[in-house]
């Protein structure tokens, strides 16, 4: 076992410095070490999106990376997303729409939602449906069968569009 | 049709709404899930608490020799090395059988095995240590030795005479025989034409997102343990944690969390949970233990696996006349527990046929055991199995005679005349809507414009498929299902209600929750009973100690019986709240009503609030007469005493297009009619049946646990078993239709497994429908691109 190396990065806007073992996934850290349980593991290898978590602002796989790869990066989770109020409208629109049933892949996709959203804006269009499901494609859901999540990412990206228009 | 513009597409209210009854409503839990603050098992970190990890066998049959386990007990971070022989002091052995399964055996279980391991992926040896990774470390430096035994895999192997044996004193690998048997099939089948299926269905398995997790606490100060678990059926666990380990059953609590999914896989006992407790017991202290992906697939319960023959009799006019039926079903290597593996196969052989006037009927069914990972229920138990056969003989049957599916369907039906309707099987039907639904759907797909652009594509060389299933379903059981079998499964469900001191409601129910919403229909129907807003009124769920015991969540029961419970225990204490009211208002109880939160006259004009009557019965119980009780909280249990079971009903469309070449299927389009009785949250409704659609497409698809010659499973990871995507799946469309059931007050049936049970018979008859003009046809699920290329003699 190699011992612990000293990491420092910024999550959810607060400075953090811990030492950890390098073997430690990003995951593991940002759960077991600071607490921030809205990251979820559901197949540590990449497949499953439960636990997608922003990086330096770009959804990435904490549990396909190290702790130690995070160092002096920027880690945003649903929590710090939550308080910021920058999913405040997916979060809306899920609620009203019951895009989820257990929860537990709903972190990982609010996440791969919200950046989603923006490269839409970017493009100044709204998504299609298709595109929707396309972008969802690396986040498995086993309870709602996708259609919810889709309407509600569908809603949030027309009422943007339409603020975008009126404004 | 829908989805202009707004993009939502959430279902409408029932026409039968009441204040909240029948109400579209999102659900007031799912607002903490979506900030972050779920708080599922493996999130619960406890003082002193330890972590488990297990060594488990790579082999899918193989005595046990020595153990060595020294060098691990030494690692860093150990505190114990486990195995069979630690366990088997302190734990009673189980056995999955219940008593109206006449004949049916099993192998007595224990947490971890002393003599021989009987599939890949069985838990040996527990390493329990201050972190995870550290009792990973250990399991390194374990030594077992192995002697490997001829494995029993295949499913038609397993019954060859000369079959090696899984449990060495039993005759065979048969662990249950049934045969049904109702009028004469043989004379039916001399004097009619038939058609005939040969059908396989793949295993496959849960994969909740959150896999199986628990953490199990001893205090012996009190000899009290508590057990923080991913499960759906609390009280079934403090039954067995108790009786299995001696406790008193006072002093074992198990609560169960937020629960990222279970879909029935979480309600069975695993040798892991019993050894995780186990270890609790031994080193006092608490201890955890989450699977991971891997374990989850080595170790879960996997559905299905069965190979069902079967052939229909029908008269030239279209009339079915009867079935039989000969399914074999692979188990793994022993019955589940407590609820057994036989359940699954009986409902195929008792479900086969069910929403047709048949005359004669002969099942048999055959549970056989295999060197693989435990087969026992999942959502819609049985129900995919015997949907897909029975609608696969009416389509065959229909082509035969050249009629319609949806032709031959309307003259088969049981009608409308014929309630409550007596199957051959056995079942009884109190009321159906299938020739309702059956319409419904009809104009729902616009099936003539359907067909008409499945001939016009096919013209084109785009070979589209359309395919409809019926079913029925099994909601609100009684004890008919576990109990008169012996097993501690309840089939009542206890509410309490408490109206606080600030005139608030807090409700305890025995049904849990696990995203479906039950919590939140609870809040509705005790809202609309009281008389108050659903704001203030919090309901409680998965924790034995409290809330009263009750049979949780399984077969479709948590709206039509704890739905009921609740609409009951509410009645009780509106009726509490006026007899108070009236005491102080000088009033007669039965002319006053309870609105939108204040006690009323009967024109609605207020007297006083609820918070009024709490404050008074609390705190100033002195001005209530002598005969009066201050007492806010009623308890309420109900358990259903009319039909067996409650019986919901619908049909699906699919809509599929299949590619020659490459034998890829696009699912284009879905449709259900359903009938749940009457809808307490069409929202949620909705939702059931959508994710269970996709789990049966999946099914139909994708999903199959896939093993080698040796007992092997072969993709036991989220890359390589295919679990069905967005991207893959379609839009569904679904109405309803509502038949209540008069059994209840409240009249709902169940709906949580209407989406899974006919989802994969609709696929399958979509794609058949695709490749008729080919000339040929798939009779094994999933329909994998190659296996639709074989059926077309591509490869």
């Amino acid at each position: 076992m190699i011992a612990p190396q000293p990491v420092a990065l910024t999550v959810n806007g607060a400075k953090v410095r811990r030492f950890v073992e390098p073997r430690l996934s990003l995951a593991d850290f940002l759960r077991q070490d600071l607490g921030l349980t809205a990251v979820h593991l559901g197949c540590e290898i990449g497949a499953c999106g439960a636990c997608i978590v922003n990086l330096d602002g770009r959804p990435v796989h904490a549990c396909l990376m190290l702790a130690v790869q995070a160092d002096g990066m920027h880690v945003e989770t649903v929590e710090g997303l939550s308080d910021s109020g920058a999913i405040a409208a997916l979060q809306a629109a899920f609620h009203a729409r019951n895009a989820l049933q257990c929860g537990f892949c709903t972190p990982g996709i609010l996440v791969v939602a919200l950046a989603f959203l923006k490269d839409c804006r970017a493009g100044g269009a709204v998504p299609s449906r298709g595109a929707i499901r396309d972008a969802l494609s690396g986040n498995y859901c086993r309870c709602t069968g996708y259609e919810a999540i889709v309407d509600a990412i569908q809603g949030v990206a027309e009422a943007a569009c339409a603020a975008e228009a009126a404004a | 049709m829908r989805r202009r513009g707004g993009g939502v597409s959430a279902a409408t209210d029932s026409p039968g709404r009441g204040r909240y009854i029948g109400r579209g409503l999102p659900r007031p839990g799912a607002k903490r899930l979506l900030a972050g603050r779920g708080r599922y098992t493996d999130d619960v970190v406890l003082p002193r608490m330890l972590h488990a990890a297990f060594l488990r066998s790579p082999y899918a049959h193989a005595r046990l020799g020595a153990i060595e386990t020294a060098e691990a007990a030494a690692m860093p971070g150990v505190h114990a090395v486990l195995t069979g022989a630690d366990f088997a002091r302190i734990c009673a052995p189980w056995t999955g059988t219940l008593s109206h399964f006449k004949g049916l055996r099993s192998a007595p279980q224990r947490p971890l095995p002393t003599d021989r391991v009987v599939w890949a992926g069985q838990p040996v040896v527990m390493v329990v240590a201050e972190s995870r990774a550290e009792a990973e470390d250990a399991l390194e430096v374990i030594g077992i030795d192995f002697e490997e035994l001829e494995p029993v895999v295949d499913l038609d192997a397993a019954r060859a005479a000369d079959a090696p044996r899984i449990d060495a004193d039993a005759p065979d690998n048969v662990l249950f025989r049934t045969r049904i048997e109702a009028g004469s099939t043989a004379e039916a089948f001399a004097e009619a034409r038939s058609v005939a299926v040969d059908l396989r269905f793949g295993r496959h398995t849960a994969v909740t997102m959150e896999p199986r997790a628990l953490v199990a606490d001893y205090d012996p100060a009190e000899e009290r343990l508590t057990v923080h678990q991913s499960t759906q059926t609390p009280y079934q666990f403090q039954d067995i944690y108790a009786r299995h380990f001696g406790l008193s059953e006072a002093r074992v609590r198990v609560i169960a969390p937020d629960v990222g999914g279970s879909f029935g896989m979480k309600l069975h006992l695993y040798h892991e949970d019993m050894a995780v407790v186990g270890a609790s017991l031994l080193l006092k202290r608490p201890v955890k233990f989450t699977a991971d992906r891997m374990e989850a697939f080595a170790s879960d319960i996997h559905a299905r696996d069965h190979r069902v023959r079967a052939r229909l009799a029908f008269a030239e006019d279209g009339r079915m006349r009867a079935i039989e039926v000969d399914d074999v079903t692979g188990v793994g290597p022993f019955s589940a527990y407590p609820r057994t593996s036989a359940v699954e196969g009986n409902q195929v052989v008792r479900l086969i046929g069910a929403p047709y006037r048949l005359s004669d009927y002969r099942a048999d069914l055959t549970v056989v055991a295999q060197n693989k990972v435990q087969m026992s229920q999942y959502r819609a138990v049985g129900h995919p199995i015997a949907c897909a056969v029975t609608e696969r003989l009416v389509d065959l049957a229909a082509r035969e005679l050249g009629l319609d599916p949806f032709e031959i369907r309307r003259r088969n039906y049981v009608t409308d005349t014929m309630y409550p309707h007596r199957t051959p099987s056995g079942y009884t039907f109190e009321r159906l809507s299938l020739a309702t639904c059956l319409d419904r759907l009809h104009a729902l797909m616009d099936y003539p414009a359907l067909r008409a652009e499945q001939a016009a594509l096919r013209e084109t060389g785009i070979h589209r498929g359309i395919g409809i299933a019926t079913y029925v379903e099994i909601t609100n059981p009684t004890p008919a299902f576990y109990g008169v079998g012996g097993a501690h499964i309840s089939a009542q469900d206890g509410c309490v209600l408490k109206l606080t001191p600030a005139g608030d409601v807090a409700c305890a129910i025995s049904i849990t929750e696990q995203g479906q919403g039950s919590e939140a229909i609870v809040g509705q129907i005790v809202a609309e009973g009281v008389g108050l807003d659903r704001d203030r009124v919090r309901v409680l769920t998965g924790d034995t100690e409290t809330t009263p015991s009750g049979g949780a969540t399984w077969a479709c029961r948590g709206a039509g019986i704890g739905g009921e419970t609740a609409l009951q225990a509410a009645r009780k204490l509106r009726a509490r709240i006026l007899e108070i009211a009236a005491a102080i208002l000088q009033a007669e109880a039965s002319a006053l009503d309870i609105r939108d939160g204040a006690v009323t006259d009967a024109d609605g004009s207020p007297r006083m609030t609820l918070t009024e009557v709490a404050n008074l019965a609390y705190y100033r119980s002195d001005l209530l007469p002598p005969d009066v009780s201050p007492a806010l909280t009623v308890a309420h249990h109900f358990a259903p005493r009319g039909y067996p079971f409650a019986f919901t009903n619908g049909i699906h469309g699919s809509l599929v297009e299949v590619d020659p070449e490459t034998g890829l299927v696009r699912i284009l389009k879905h449709w259900v009619v359903e009938d749940c009785g009457r809808i307490i949250n069409p929202l949620l409704v909705d939702e059931q049946i959508r994710g269970g659609v996709v789990q049966g497409l999946g099914a139909a698809f994708f999903e199959e646990c896939r093993y080698g010659e040796t007992g092997q499973l072969l993709n036991g990871s989220m890359t390589d078993y295919l679990v069905p995507m967005a991207c893959e799946m379609p839009d569904i469309v679904i109405r309803h239709v509502e038949t209540p059931t008069q059994d209840t007050e409240l009249g709902a049936k169940g709906c949580g497994e209407a989406g899974t049970a006919a989802s994969s018979a609709a696929a399958l008859n979509a794609v058949n429908d695709a490749l008729l003009p080919l000339g040929a046809a798939v009779s094994q699920l999933p329909m994998t691109p190659e296996r639709i290329l074989r059926a077309l003699g591509v490869v």
